[in-house]
């Protein structure tokens, strides 16, 4: 844990995210986030319903109307691309609520992340290692599948572009305690290959237990951050909740 | 007695075959795109004189012709959406109304100054009067059956290709959900132009064999607008092969009723469309 987390900060963050503030119309979601990524480490965005978590996310993959401030991205500046070319330089979301096109076979629906992205280490091999439900059920429509398996589906459609960032909005979100716990097996898996996680989450027990560092959002803006490990749960709390 | 009837479903069926062609490009403008384009009809007809000018100044045969057209009418396709029509993708209906019935209203008014208001019609050769007799009782064209054939590969070409190409899983993927499609990379824009490419492809097919069967003039658009519209509705919106179904209902309905009185002809056409309308409204073969 110790030797990973000190060469992840000692080299060059991944992303670097400074004063990012999102706008619907007049309304602004976050006010002027500074956050960073670097690669191989899981970093967690917790915060209430309407925090601007997933308007962050969303950000950075530039689908939003309006947004400010800088966005790196392995030396690119994010905020001058297109949505294909994000994904294809290494960028991928796991949209909240799954999303996953309903009426394509479950290799369809991989097939269309592995179009969009870069070629490296994951396949769908890979894919099938990590979630063998999905190469049982490959020529299925992805409606008729379950809660837990449409989310293994989406993490493995945004997989297959091969990304050096994985963001994953709620993928908990809606499913079983036992499936939640499944993907959550998953993610640090992930992590050890390399790809920095972004997990944004309202459940603040499952995102920090993973988590190397988190993130605290309130209100659009960051309340806290620091290492699971040395903040006291009671001050979480207090930021979350904005108490 | 029985022989009439038999005659009148069969040159009916033959009939929708046309008619499925004037509708597979609207069904799928709808299906993908989620707009009704008014313009459809006299894209059709544009197609059709372009179709006669490009034959006639080549000598080629208009079958000919239409083959060698279809490369160029994908890209006008692609570019028609990318320059005019994505503008109203995912607006309400005011703006595609206009922008469409604009559209049909230069095309018209277009053709009528290069061309002027005469009917024209396209050569076919032989394969116009040919015929082939069924056990002594009917005698079927062969040009309208190898136009109902042409349907029929048309359509079974689009189904493999939406459903078995990498291309065509994005269009269903689009089409499922455009703003899923948007947040993991895959841009809109660019698939439903490639749609509207395969529309306008679909649109010089059905010119190519409408022009040589019937007669053709610039102001006939909206009159196969509203046919194509008919068989699509019937047909259930964004059903590819419901077009063919609709298409058929509208051929059989419109022989059935000029067998009383050729003023029937159209009336039965509509009458029917209307019942369909009245008794299943989201179309037969809707899936949803």
């Amino acid at each position: 844990m110790s030797a990973r987390s000190v060469s992840a900060e000692t080299a060059a963050p991944l992303l670097s995210v400074e004063k990012l503030s999102v706008y619907y119309d007049q309304f602004r979601a976050t006010h002027d986030i500074d956050l960073c990524v670097s690669a191989g480490e899981i970093v967690s965005i917790i915060g209430a319903n309407g925090a601007g978590k997933s308007s962050f996310l969303k950000a950075l993959v530039r689908q939003v109307d309006r947004s400010s401030g800088v966005l790196r991205f392995a030396g690119m500046d994010l905020a001058a691309m297109s949505t294909p070319q994000i994904v294809a330089a290494g960028v991928a979301l796991v949209p909240e609520g799954r999303r996953l096109f309903p009426s394509l076979t479950v290799f369809e629906n991989l097939r269309i992340g592995w179009e969009l992205g870069r070629r490296g280490p994951i396949d769908y091999k890979k894919v099938y290692e990590w979630f063998p439900v999905l190469s049982e059920r490959a020529d299925q429509p992805a409606r008729v599948l379950s809660g837990g398996q449409q989310q293994m589906v989406a993490l493995g459609r945004a997989l297959l572009t091969n990304p050096r960032l994985l963001l994953c909005d709620e993928i908990s979100l809606g499913l079983a305690p036992v499936v939640i716990g499944q993907l959550y097996e998953i993610i640090p898996k992930i992590r050890d290959s390399g790809i920095g996680i972004v997990v944004v989450e309202q459940d603040i027990g499952r995102s920090l237990a993973v988590a190397d560092r988190f993130y605290c959002f309130l209100e659009g803006r960051v309340s806290l951050s620091g290492r699971p490990g040395d903040v006291d749960r009671d001050v979480i709390m207090q930021h979350y909740f904005g108490l | 007695m029985l022989v009439t009837i038999l005659n009148l479903v069969v040159q009916g069926v033959l009939t929708g075959g046309l008619y499925a062609l004037f509708a597979i490009g609207l069904s799928i403008s709808f299906g993908v795109m989620r707009f009704i384009n008014i313009a459809h009809g006299d894209l059709i007809v544009l197609a059709s004189f372009l179709l006669m000018t490009f034959a006639n100044a080549f000598g080629l045969n208009p079958f000919v012709a239409a083959v060698m057209m279809l490369p160029a009418a994908f890209i006008f396709g692609y570019g028609l959406q990318r320059v005019l029509l994505q503008r109203i993708v995912g607006k309400n209906v005011l703006p595609v109304i206009l922008v469409t019935f604009g559209l049909a209203i230069i095309i018209q008014n277009g053709l009528l100054e290069i061309y002027g208001p005469d009917t024209r019609k396209l050569s076919g050769g032989a394969i116009e009067v040919a015929s082939i007799n069924l056990g002594g009782l009917i005698d079927i064209g062969v040009y309208p059956l190898a136009i109902f054939l042409t349907a029929v590969a048309t359509l079974a070409f689009l189904d493999f290709f939406f459903h078995r190409s990498a291309i065509g899983a994005r269009i269903r993927a689009v089409t499922d959900d455009p703003q899923a499609a948007a947040l993991i990379g895959l841009s809109p824009a660019r698939i439903y132009s490639f749609a509207m490419g395969i529309v306008m492809v679909t649109i010089v097919i059905a010119a190519c064999c409408m022009s040589v069967w019937s007669n053709f003039d610039p102001a006939i658009g909206p009159s196969r607008l509203l046919t194509a519209f008919e068989a699509v509705a019937m047909g259930g919106l964004g059903s590819l092969w419901g077009t063919l179904a609709g298409g058929i209902m509208l051929g059989v309905a419109q022989n059935f009723g000029a067998q009383f009185d050729a003023a029937w002809q159209t009336l039965a056409q509509h009458l029917l469309f209307l019942v369909v309308l009245a008794l299943r409204p989201q179309g037969l073969f809707s899936k949803g």
